[in-house]
């Protein structure tokens, strides 16, 4: 029983954590913060496969989060050289500004 | 020798792909010696060809030369092969040696024409068509020949496309005959799977042995076999193209005229005589048809002012006879007739062509005159020409060839008075338009002067010509008059023998006669009106009925503007409202519909990164709403 309970309030924070994450992906303009979300994201994916893997008494839950660590981290670091490129070219952190085609 | 029949129509073949690959290289001499050579060669090879046919004659009536299996479908098996008979060696030897002779004249006629080599390898595929058309042994090889006479045809009317004038007589000719071709293909087709055979000999036999006389099929097939050789032969109601084929050069005139091309429609019909014997309504229209034809033909030449276009009309009303002669059954007639009428007409059309460029390209009459003196040679053979195409008694080969025409159109079974009586009134209307033409052309006063005179070349065929002119009619006489049967003895072991009521032949010498004496009031009232009392002539054509009757006959009674209204504009008029048909509207709107899409498609690549978010969380939300609903 208590563990179904863990597991409905862990799903429920995470889904708060996604939609939280959506929604500043979504609704900011500067690059840093829709980074910032989208890791916020991730986690929130995260915290789905550690509560699921409680709830089965399973170590496959903490294996895959250790994987979107790994994954988060190398894409963070991509995420940021682009993002210097960006200020570089573009001189703003606004991703709107980007939105010009053609090179 | 007749091993090398298959030589006769290659030769021209060779000439014409030599001339067509090299003849922007050779030089003019070169050109000439290919055009001209290849048709001679393949000349000679038909008079070998014909000596022994004719020396072995005895052993069989034909000769049989299996070159290769054309194609093999299904049970039909065409090859190519060429058939020699009596026939065919006639025709054969009228299209090799008239179209040599032409061939010889025009290496000088078209010297300063820059399309020499193009003209020659027109000219060689046009013979080498001709020849395979008469040498056919199956009629799909036969229908080859007949297109490719077709295709030559309009390659040489339009030959100066330059003007366009001369490409729209070129397309009509075209057009004109196709609507013969199609019925005749469709003939083909109705006989094919009928009797399952194109090979025409073993067709004539089936088609005897399984259809009875007056048969719906034998009918239908004669039909469209008749309709397609109205096409090419300009025939009722197919005549138009003719008279404006005149676009072309004088010579090609006068191949199309004499030796090839409107003489296929006739041997198409001998050909395949067995047909129109087992369908008799249609036989009767084939005489009906060349009666009226001959008739309103030789109106309409009365009233030309183009020298060639009286030549062309009266090309029509000469094949009408020979058509009359088809259809009463009097087959060696009307070869006879085609042959004759093949030496005289090619001897017209040359000694006119050598009239019109003397005179710098002069085509009317009214221009001319005087003549006789400045171009002897050509006004003596023109004269002899001229005899010979309105039956000059006794010393012209036409008179021949035309009293066993009229003769038969009375006395074979089939005949009647009134077929007769419009044979009888045609050579009086023939006689007239072509005394006309040469009164008008060579006697009275000297209009304009000569340029320049025929050179050698082109004065030897024409002399040539008209020695035939004469002598080809001594070939076969009547009853009355010597009866000398050399050509009918040679042609019936092809055709069936004529036939004619008992007890008309003693009424030969009488109808010969009458004959006679028309073509000569022709002549005589040609005097009168064109030459002695032209005033005369003027004042017939002055009066109302005689000025309306003058524009209806040289419109060619109307049959231009007839189909012009009828079929050319509705036609035209369809097609250009049709230009953007509605079947287009499926493939426009498959056109408006993707471009619609694309011109969505490429709003929502707008670059910004945030609605490339927003559409994947929408998309997936609906993904998982689908999973999960459904």
């Amino acid at each position: 029983m208590t563990q179904d309970i863990y597991l409905n309030h862990g799903l429920i924070l995470a889904s708060v954590l996604f939609a939280l994450g959506l929604f500043g992906v979504l609704a900011r303009r500067n690059i840093i913060f829709v980074l910032l979300s989208i890791e916020v994201m991730l986690n929130a994916a995260g915290l789905v496969f550690v509560v699921a893997g409680a709830k089965w008494g399973q170590a496959d839950g903490q294996v895959m989060f250790i994987f979107i660590l790994a994954m988060a981290a190398a894409e963070v670091s991509v995420g940021l050289a682009l993002m210097l490129r960006m200020y570089h070219i573009l001189k703003t952190l606004d991703a709107d500004a980007a939105g010009r085609m053609k090179g | 020798m007749l091993e090398l029949l298959w030589l006769i129509p290659a030769l021209p073949f060779a000439g014409f792909l030599v001339l067509a690959i090299a003849g922007r290289i050779l030089s003019r001499g070169g050109i000439a010696a290919v055009g001209v050579g290849s048709v001679g060669l393949s000349c000679i090879a038909a008079f070998a060809a014909a000596a022994e046919f004719i020396g072995q004659a005895e052993s069989g009536h034909f000769y049989v030369q299996r070159l290769w299996a054309w194609l093999s479908v299904g049970g039909f098996t065409p090859e190519i092969s060429l058939y020699l008979d009596a026939l065919s060696l006639v025709m054969m030897l009228v299209v090799t040696f008239v179209g040599f002779l032409i061939h010889l004249y025009s290496s000088e006629f078209m010297l300063e024409d820059e399309g020499y080599g193009r003209f020659f390898a027109y000219m060689n595929l046009f013979v080498g068509s001709m020849l395979a058309l008469v040498l056919a042994d199956n009629l799909l090889l036969l229908y080859l020949g007949w297109e490719g006479v077709g295709l030559c045809s309009y390659l040489l009317i339009g030959f100066w496309y330059k003007d366009p004038a001369n490409g729209r007589a070129a397309i009509k000719a075209f057009v004109v005959t196709r609507v013969g071709d199609t019925a005749m293909i469709i003939g083909l087709f109705l006989l094919f799977m009928n009797l399952g055979t194109l090979q025409m000999q073993e067709l004539m036999r089936l088609a005897a042995e399984r259809w009875a006389v007056g048969s719906g099929l034998a009918v239908a097939a004669a039909a469209l076999l008749l309709v397609g050789a109205l096409g090419k032969s300009a025939q009722l109601p197919l005549q138009t193209w003719l008279p404006d084929a005149m676009a072309g050069p004088s010579p090609v005139s006068a191949l199309i005229h004499a030796a090839t091309m409107v003489t296929a429609g006739v041997y198409l019909i001998a050909r395949t005589h067995l047909l129109f014997t087992l369908a008799p309504a249609v036989q009767a229209a084939v005489a009906i048809i060349g009666a009226l034809t001959l008739l309103l033909a030789g109106c309409s030449a009365l009233t030309q002012k183009d020298i060639k276009r009286v030549l062309a009309y009266s090309t029509i009303s000469q094949i009408g006879y020979m058509f009359l002669a088809l259809g009463v059954g009097a087959w060696s007639a009307a070869i006879f007739h085609l042959m004759t009428h093949a030496f005289f007409k090619a001897l017209l059309f040359l000694g006119a062509g050598i009239v019109i460029v003397s005179l710098d390209d002069e085509h009317d009459m009214f221009k001319m005159g005087g003549l006789r003196s400045q171009l002897p040679a050509v006004f003596w053979t023109f004269l002899i020409g001229a005899c010979s195409l309105s039956a000059l008694p006794f010393i012209t080969a036409g008179f021949y060839s035309k009293d066993i025409i009229l003769f038969y159109s009375l006395a074979s079974p089939l005949g009647n008075r009134l077929l007769w009586t419009a044979g009888v009134l045609g050579a009086f209307i023939t006689s007239l338009y072509t005394f006309r033409m040469v009164f008008m052309t060579f006697f009275g006063e000297a209009k304009s002067h000569v340029h320049r005179g025929p050179g050698m070349r082109m004065t030897v065929p024409v002399v040539i010509l008209a020695a035939l002119s004469i002598v080809a009619g001594f070939v076969e006489l009547p009853h009355s008059l010597g009866n000398i049967r050399m050509f009918s003895t040679l042609i019936n072991k092809a055709l069936p023998a004529m036939a004619f009521r008992a007890g008309a032949s003693e009424a030969e010498t009488t109808l010969m006669a009458f004959a006679a004496i028309v073509s000569l009031l022709g002549i005589f009232l040609a005097y009168i009106l064109f030459y002695e009392k032209p005033r005369y002539a003027d004042s017939l054509a002055n009066i109302l009925p005689g000025r309306l009757i003058k524009r209806f006959w040289s419109s060619g009674w109307g049959f231009d503007w007839l189909y012009e209204t009828f079929l050319v504009r509705p036609f035209v008029w369809f097609a250009r409202t049709n230009r953007d048909d509605f079947t287009d509207l499926i493939y426009l709107g498959m056109i408006w519909t993707s471009r619609g899409l694309n011109n969505m498609l490429s709003l929502s690549q707008s670059g910004k990164v945030r609605m490339y978010a927003t559409g994947i969380a929408l998309g997936a939300v609906l993904v998982i709403a689908i999973a999960v609903f459904l």
